[in-house]
Parts: structure tokens; sequence; C-alpha cells
């Protein structure tokens, strides 16, 4: 057993801690404060190679290890929750799927222009009466020709309003239940295919959350994702690895605070003395920081299992149950640590405790990581 | 074009701690990166090759973990990484050091030989100047920009202390760079993925030209007699007055101190 960093995660870990620091925490409070959505640091990311950092090199991709996209997301979500959440969304949801699941000419037509970042990608599951139970789709696909004719709407897609590919699933047979749902690959700009609204959010507010409608979109037969009704395990499957990817955005999060919360009380007086000297504060911190270690732990050991082709579905659950509620908890303490400071939008921590929230909900709520880990223990 | 860049690992810091006793430096837990100024050139390099193309080398001296600057050079866009090691070279001074490093490039094609203006754990600028020396080639120091006619011309923009000298040299010739000429790029994922699976060739005393007594120790005609943390100063006295007031009380110090009569 070895709980060091290769050489090669090392020098990653360098290069994204410094691209992090310089490139994205700058523009952090502008992008929540004008739900912005941060293209200029999309087209930066895509440029050296963020975009794609699993995806293998022969479909235009980094050929990174998952360890390494974790690692991403965590240094990214630390400066800016935001960034953490579009790279998580586009890499694990949309790129993924279609490396999984797709035939070789899709893999071929979409899997370079998602790795090299000219296109961004985005996922839709979750509509208005289906969300947990998301078996409740009500958008339909039905077969025309060579097409099948979508109906309905998605909403809460983060990166919609960005996205230039989507992977989307419909009933195909509404008789069947689940065994009746298909994945299909839906580009931007589809007849029938439009983006509504936009959703104003508690945090991660530059993530273009919106929702996607479909008025008798007309996709083409070769567009289906995987085979005709096996969407619902492509869904399970594809949020098994996404849930690597927002556990790592949540213990981004809860790093960052920490680190802004140890270079506040190490300023900050009170008593005359600075309030790093109280043992409330230490003990705090003892906590919050061990705290974030596990969940650090967790969410490398999912990815670990990830890249080595074993089953991580319950280690994945874990990681994001464990490092969401981690995340809601440190930052909860960071803020309580600032005071009043804490609450102004003047310190990112304010921010952090918004932007933490989403993680105990989106891609599968923290309820749901209890259902699956306990349904593995007493199956 | 061939273009080698000379880099150096340095400690990352600018408050390097100095053992009182011994006066030499602490680096323990002091992280090692790749000395800004170098990287400047290095960028400078990639940019030559990104324009015009070109094969692009970098060489460094130094101790084992050295390895890691090579690894982000490649992560960065090299094509070929050189590690100068050989415990003949420990000790080094900055004309021993350029002794080993002439000694390596002599076994190397190049048109244009980069390096860092200086290096921020020891702040001489000698390195390069005495290089450019030992292979009687042409040097320019301070660059701040470089332009490559794509055939044998270089038009160079030089840092001067009122200003800038524009410069026309012919390759093969030397330049030193400034770490304002260029924001190094990021290393990029790919890169990264593949830096460890290249290979990094490591040279010894037997890979070089070079004669022994010009190396390490013995050729190191200075040492270090002290090193020592600068004092600090107690803060000076603010007065908040007038013009004339002012100078009526900057005489008087200049006077107290004895540099006015």
């Amino acid at each position: 057993m070895n709980f060091s960093l290769t050489k090669e995660q090392e020098l990653f870990q360098q290069m994204i801690k410094d691209f992090a620091e310089k490139e994205v925490k700058p523009l952090a409070a502008e992008v929540d404060d004008l739900e912005r959505f941060p293209i200029e640091t999309v087209e930066k990311m895509a440029k050296i190679g963020i975009m794609g950092i699993p995806i293998p090199k022969q479909y235009g991709g980094a050929g990174g290890s998952n360890v390494m996209y974790s690692m991403a997301v965590e240094e990214l979500s630390a400066v800016c929750a935001t960034t953490g959440v579009i790279v998580s969304a586009h890499t694990s949801l949309c790129a993924a799927p279609i490396l999984e699941h797709g035939t070789e000419a899709q893999k071929q037509k979409y899997l370079p222009k998602l790795a090299s970042g000219e296109w961004i990608g985005a996922f839709g599951l979750t509509e208005p009466n289906a969300g947990t139970d998301a078996a409740g789709q009500q958008t339909t696909a039905i077969e025309d020709g060579d097409n099948y004719i979508i109906n309905g709407s998605k909403i809460f897609i983060t990166n919609a309003e960005f996205a230039h590919v989507y992977v989307i699933l419909a009933m195909t047979d509404k008789s069947q239940g689940t065994r009746g749902i298909t994945a299909f690959i839906i580009e931007k700009g589809t007849p029938g295919f439009s983006i509504g609204k936009k959703e104003k959010k508690m945090g991660i507010r530059g993530s273009a959350t919106c929702e996607l409608v479909f008025e008798n979109c007309i996709v083409p037969k070769e567009n289906l994702l995987g085979k005709l009704s096996k969407g619902f395990g492509i869904a399970m499957k594809t949020l098994d690895g996404g849930r690597i990817g927002i556990a790592a955005q949540a213990l981004g999060i809860a790093q960052g605070a920490i680190d802004e919360t140890v270079k506040y009380v190490k300023e900050r007086k009170q008593f005359g003395r600075p309030i790093s000297a109280f043992q409330n504060t230490q003990f705090q911190l003892a906590d919050m920081n061990t705290k974030t270690e596990a969940s650090r732990m967790l969410v490398r050991k999912a990815a670990y299992k990830k890249d080595a082709k074993l089953p991580y579905s319950v280690d994945a659950a874990m990681a994001k149950l464990f490092a969401a509620e981690t995340a809601m908890e440190v930052t909860n303490k960071a803020v309580q640590l600032h005071g009043g400071y804490g609450y102004t939008r003047e310190y990112p921590v304010e921010r952090m405790m918004r932007d933490a929230k989403i993680t105990e909900i989106y891609e599968g709520t923290s309820e749901v990581q209890r259902m699956v880990i306990s349904a593995n223990m007493l199956k | 074009m061939k273009i080698v860049v000379c880099i150096k690992q340095v400690p990352d810091t600018t408050e390097i701690k100095i053992d009182p006793i011994t006066g030499t430096l602490i680096r323990d837990g002091v992280p090692s990166i790749m000395n800004p100024d170098d990287k400047s050139g290095l960028e400078m390099a990639l940019q030559l090759k990104d324009e015009k193309g070109a094969h692009v080398t970098v060489i460094t001296m130094g101790p084992p973990q050295a390895d890691l600057i090579l690894r982000e050079a490649y992560a960065m866009g090299v094509d070929r990484a050189i590690h100068l090691t050989d415990r003949k070279f420990a000790g080094a001074d900055t004309l021993a050091t350029s002794h080993a490093l002439a000694g390596a490039l002599r076994k190397i094609d190049f048109d244009l030989l980069i390096t860092g203006r200086q290096a921020i754990d020891g702040d001489t600028a000698q390195v390069g100047p005495q290089i450019a020396e030992h292979l009687d080639l042409p040097q320019v120091s301070y660059l701040e920009d470089l332009k490559f006619d794509g055939d044998k011309t270089f038009t160079m923009k030089r840092h001067i202390e009122d200003g800038y000298q524009m410069l026309e040299v012919e390759a093969p010739c030397v330049v030193t760079v400034l770490s304002s000429a260029n924001t190094p790029r990021y290393m990029n994922v790919g890169g990264i993925v593949d830096a460890y699976q290249k290979e990094v060739e490591v040279w010894g005393f037997n890979e070089i030209e070079v004669d022994e007594k010009d190396l390490g120790l013995k050729g190191s005609p200075t040492s270090v007699h002290k090193a020592f943390a600068r004092g600090l100063k107690p803060a000076g006295e603010l007065y908040e007055v007038g013009t004339d007031e002012a100078v009526g009380i900057i005489i008087k110090k200049l006077k107290e101190k004895f540099i006015l009569n």
C-alpha cells in the first residue's frame, strides 16, 4: 500500500495549483457576483489539456488518470467551485459516457473536440418530475425512419448555455419503465432543440444552469448512445463517475475554506492576540483538516479504483457523501471563525459556504448516496 | 534551427534562511523550482519553435533531484533533456560551472544558446557570459526580446540602464534572458503524462569535453567567505511637514551625520 503521489502526479499538482492560483482565483468573486460563465478560463484550460484529462491520447485527450482528473477538480474548486463543476460535468457526464458507451464513429466525432475543449459538454437526465426518481422520465423519443423525434424538457443542466454537445436520456418505450430509457448524443443547433430558462442559484453561480427544451427535436439514429433501452444503466454508470468529480469539488471547497481560515486566524487579533492562539480556533481547525483529509483519501481511492478498472460505485458514493457533508461543515465553521467578516462578500468563505451546499444535492443527493452504500451492504 | 537552453533548479523563496553557524543556505522545506529567468528563456525558445519550427534541448547541471525541472521542461514542450551530474562537478563556483556546461555544449550542435540572466539563489549573472567566452561565441546579455529572420540573423532587444539597445546578431550566439521578457507557458497535461516516459540523458565527466582541473572545487577560484541575512533596520522617523521645514530637517540630519558641513 502506498499513499504517495507518483512523480507524474506531483508534477501535475504543481501545475494545476499554479494555474488555479494565477488564472482561476482572481476571477472567482466576479464570476459569482455577476453569475458569469468564465469562458476565458475554459479557453485557457483547453489550451493546456485540462478539458480532456482522462481521455485517451488516441482521441485527442491528455491520456491522464482519473486520479489526476480528481486532483484537477479539487484544485480548481479550492479557489472557484464554478470552474470545478464546469470541468467535472464536461468530463464525467459528457466525454466519459461517449468514451465508455459510444461507437468508434461517435468517439472519433466527438471526443477530439471535447478533449481539446473546442466543444463543451453537458448531460441531461433530471426533469421537473424526475429528480432522484430518475425512472420517472417524461421526455420521449419516438422512432421515425432514420431519426428519433424527441419531446420534453430537462432541468438544472450544468454548462447548458455554453455546451456544444449533450448526452441526454429519453423514454423510447414508456411501458418498460427504466428498461425503456435510451441515451442520445445531441448537438447544439439540432432542429427542435433549444435552451430554456436559466436558474438563479445560491452557489456555483457562474456555471450556466439551464433548462433544455425538445420540441419535435429530430435526432439521427446514429446519435443513439449505447444500445436501445440501455440508457438507464448508462446514466447510472455515468453518475458513478460523476460522483468522483463532485466529491473532488466538495473536497476542494473544504480545502479552500481551510486555507482562507488559516490565513485569517493568524492575522485577526482579539483580546490582544491572534485568534489562532485560542484553543477553540485550534480545535476547530484540527477537526476541519482531519475530515478534509479523510475526504481526500476517499476521493483518491474511488478514482484509483476507476483507473484500476475495479468496481468503484460504492467508493464513489462514499466519497461524495462524506466530502459533500464535510464541505458543508467545514465552510460553516470557516464562516464562524471569520466572525462578522465571514458573512460578508469581502472574504471568500461566504461564497464557499454557498457553493458547498450543492455538493450535497446534485449528481445524487446525500440520501441517494446512503441508498447506494446501504443497498450494497444489505444485498 | 537548433536551440539549447540552460536551466537551473533553485529554492523557491525570496527569504532564504541561512544557517547562522555554517553560513550555508537551509534548503529543508523549501520547494525547488526552475529558475525564473531560465524559464523565461525556455519560453523564448518554445515560442521560436512554435513560430519557426526549432529543435529545443534543455541542459541542467545539478544533483539527481534536478531531474524534476527537466521533466517540467519536457511537459512544456522541449525535445531533448540532458542532466549533467557527476561528483567531479560538486562544489563548483560560477567559473567551474560554466566550464562543465561549456564542456557539454561542445558536444551539442546549436544555433542559439539561451541562459537566464541570473539565478535567484546566487544572483551572479556570470555563468551565461562565461560559457560564451569558453566557446568563443558572440553574446548578448539582458535580453527582452528576440526575433529570428528564418535564416541566420537574430534581431535582439537588450535592456540597458536607461533604455534599450537593438542588435542584429548572427547565429551561433549566446543570449541571457530576463524573466520580464516572457510569461512562461504552463506545463501541458498530456506533456506531464509523457514527461516520465521520455529519456533524460545523464552525462558525467566522461561524456563532456573539458579539462578536469577546471571542474568542481579545484576549478573554483572563488569561495563563499560568509553568507548572512540582512539585519533589520529600525523604522525611520516620519515628519508630516511643509517643504521648507522638510528641507531644514534633512539638512540638519545630514549635518548630524557629517555628510554636510
